[in-house]
């Protein structure tokens, strides 16, 4: 069970090596292939999750949540997404139309690529990359300039608005958001994503640095732009901000890119900070990507959790908190991560 | 794999080099930014061509990520009435162009010449390229990265001095 999926990807390397193929076509077509598995493996997380969100807010909020659509509801994200599809695509007049049509089809593509070096499980990251945590923050940040052409091919001023506060709020998060990733950096001494899982053998990191992960939680949150941090949206006075003017799969595909950056997040979360694939008091018979799953699902609930309990922030209170709590304590927190790592090689640890 | 990896880079060039134009001539500025983002995309791919990964994710973040989102953040400070037509041309065709030319033989001439002196092919490159940026960054090229960070500092207190709030009462003479 441990090596279900590295087992598969072997034998099916083995199959396609027997076909006497070349190396370089064969290479190509697994990475595509363990490509497209990511791709399936995000869209279903992202049904399910839009349904779970809904049920936990139902719960929350005291109220059933969808039931009527297939058994306890479960098929209410399909019937959405089939409503969604057909649905004529409005495209406003005074519209910048190719900038407008290219945003939604564009805002999906940073998500996806970052989980091109996230690892599964021992050994199943797609692509084992030696500076993979950096390119997780460079790709990352490449989806504030696509919200924000959303919102200004709109020509809306709520879409523009809502277009400039994206990315007001995605560079100020930013910072917090690498600031507090540095303290595993200098611990671990490594950019590669799974090495950083692999000296977590001894203690989880959230253990070591608390305080990073809170920063890096709370950040993160705001930058996939979830309530309390959805200013954005701002549905009540932005009306969904950036998205305003989009209807039918156009707004599916911004709905459905904030699952899965939401899913980024939870993953760095669960690798960075919890330990990954490793099994927590040495309860190894269930495997390491099970283990992987459930912290991902768990920090998945917190945002969830989060999001229907707490009122959405202001936008000054936003910027505040951003520059003067959270940047401060995260450089503090290198401060003294370089000053705790100094004093153990003093007494030889 | 050469005629693979030729391949690559000559599409990767036509990118470049096409989106390069296109920031040039586009007449609405907002699409000069949104090229100017290919133009950096398509740098960080010849750079993962060399085999600098960390240089090619610093292209992203840096430029890509953050220079463009502060060339948006001017556009939107300076919008005007009629947005395709905010990046102004002129017909000063006379003092441009000899500018232009000289410019070209000058940086021609210098890459003309470092040929020899950086080995363009030849000599496998290291895979962990971070251990050495960093040393090199904090031994010998210390002096000009406090430079940088100094010059970053100012232009932050700068900004944050020109951004504060008035106070209706303080004494505007």
């Amino acid at each position: 069970m441990e090596n279900l999926f590295t087992n598969l990807a072997g034998s099916l390397r083995a199959a396609l090596e027997s076909t006497g193929l070349p190396a370089i076509l064969t290479d190509t077509s697994m990475t595509m292939v363990k490509l497209t598995a990511i791709l399936v493996f995000i869209l279903l997380n992202a049904l399910w999750l839009v349904y779970m969100e809904r049920k936990v807010a139902g719960y929350i909020q005291f109220r059933p949540g969808p039931n009527r659509v297939g058994p306890k509801g479960l098929l209410q994200t399909t019937a959405d997404i089939g409503k969604l599809m057909s649905k004529e695509v409005v495209i406003p007049k005074q519209a910048d139309k190719v900038l407008f049509l290219l945003a939604p089809a564009l805002v999906f593509a940073p998500p996806l690529m970052v989980f091109a070096v996230v690892p599964f499980g021992e050994n199943m990251a797609a692509i084992d990359m030696n500076i993979g945590l950096f390119y997780f923050l460079a790709v990352a940040s490449l989806s504030t300039v696509i919200f924000w052409m959303a919102g200004w091919s709109s020509n809306n001023k709520y879409s523009l608005l809502g277009g400039m506060r994206v990315v007001a709020q995605m560079v100020s998060y930013e910072l917090p958001l690498v600031l507090s990733i540095l303290g595993v950096v200098m611990i671990t001494g490594t950019l590669n994503i799974s090495e950083i899982v692999r000296s977590q053998q001894g203690i989880w990191f959230i253990f070591a640095q608390p305080l990073a992960f809170l920063i890096f939680f709370i950040a993160g949150v705001a930058e996939c732009n979830r309530a309390p941090f959805d200013l954005a949206e701002g549905e009540s006075e932005l009306v969904a901000g950036p998205f305003t003017e989009y209807s039918g799969m156009g707004f599916a595909m911004f709905f459905l890119a904030e699952y899965a950056s939401a899913l980024v997040i939870s993953f760095m979360c669960a690798i960075l900070f919890l330990g990954g694939w490793l099994a927590p008091f040495g309860m190894t018979f269930i495997p390491g990507w099970i283990w992987m799953f459930l912290k991902v699902y768990l920090v998945m609930f917190l945002i969830m959790w989060i999001r229907w309990t707490y009122p959405r922030i202001r936008v000054d209170q936003l910027m505040g908190f951003g520059w003067k709590v959270l940047v401060p304590l995260s450089l503090a927190n290198i401060f003294v991560t370089g000053l705790v790592m100094k004093i153990f090689k003093m007494l030889g640890w | 794999m050469v005629s693979l990896s030729a391949a690559a880079f000559w599409l990767l060039a036509l990118t470049i080099l096409g989106a390069a134009l296109l920031v040039v001539m586009s007449k609405n500025i907002v699409h000069s930014v949104l090229w100017l983002i290919v133009v950096f995309l398509g740098i960080a791919g010849v750079f993962l061509m060399l085999g600098a990964k960390f240089l090619a994710a610093i292209q992203i973040l840096v430029y890509a990520g953050a220079v463009c989102i502060m060339v948006v953040f001017g556009v939107m400070l300076t919008q005007r009435e009629d947005m395709s037509k905010s990046n102004i041309f002129n017909k000063r065709m006379l003092t441009a162009a000899p500018v232009v030319g000289l410019l070209l033989v000058v940086s021609g001439t210098l890459a003309f010449k470092s040929v020899d002196k950086a080995p363009v092919n030849g000599g496998s490159v290291p895979t962990n390229t971070v251990e050495a940026i960093g040393e090199l960054l904090l031994s010998k090229y210390v002096v000009p990265f406090e430079v940088a960070a100094i010059l970053l500092l100012v232009a932050l207190i700068g900004a944050v001095f020109l951004s504060m709030e008035v106070k209706p009462d303080a004494d505007n003479d």
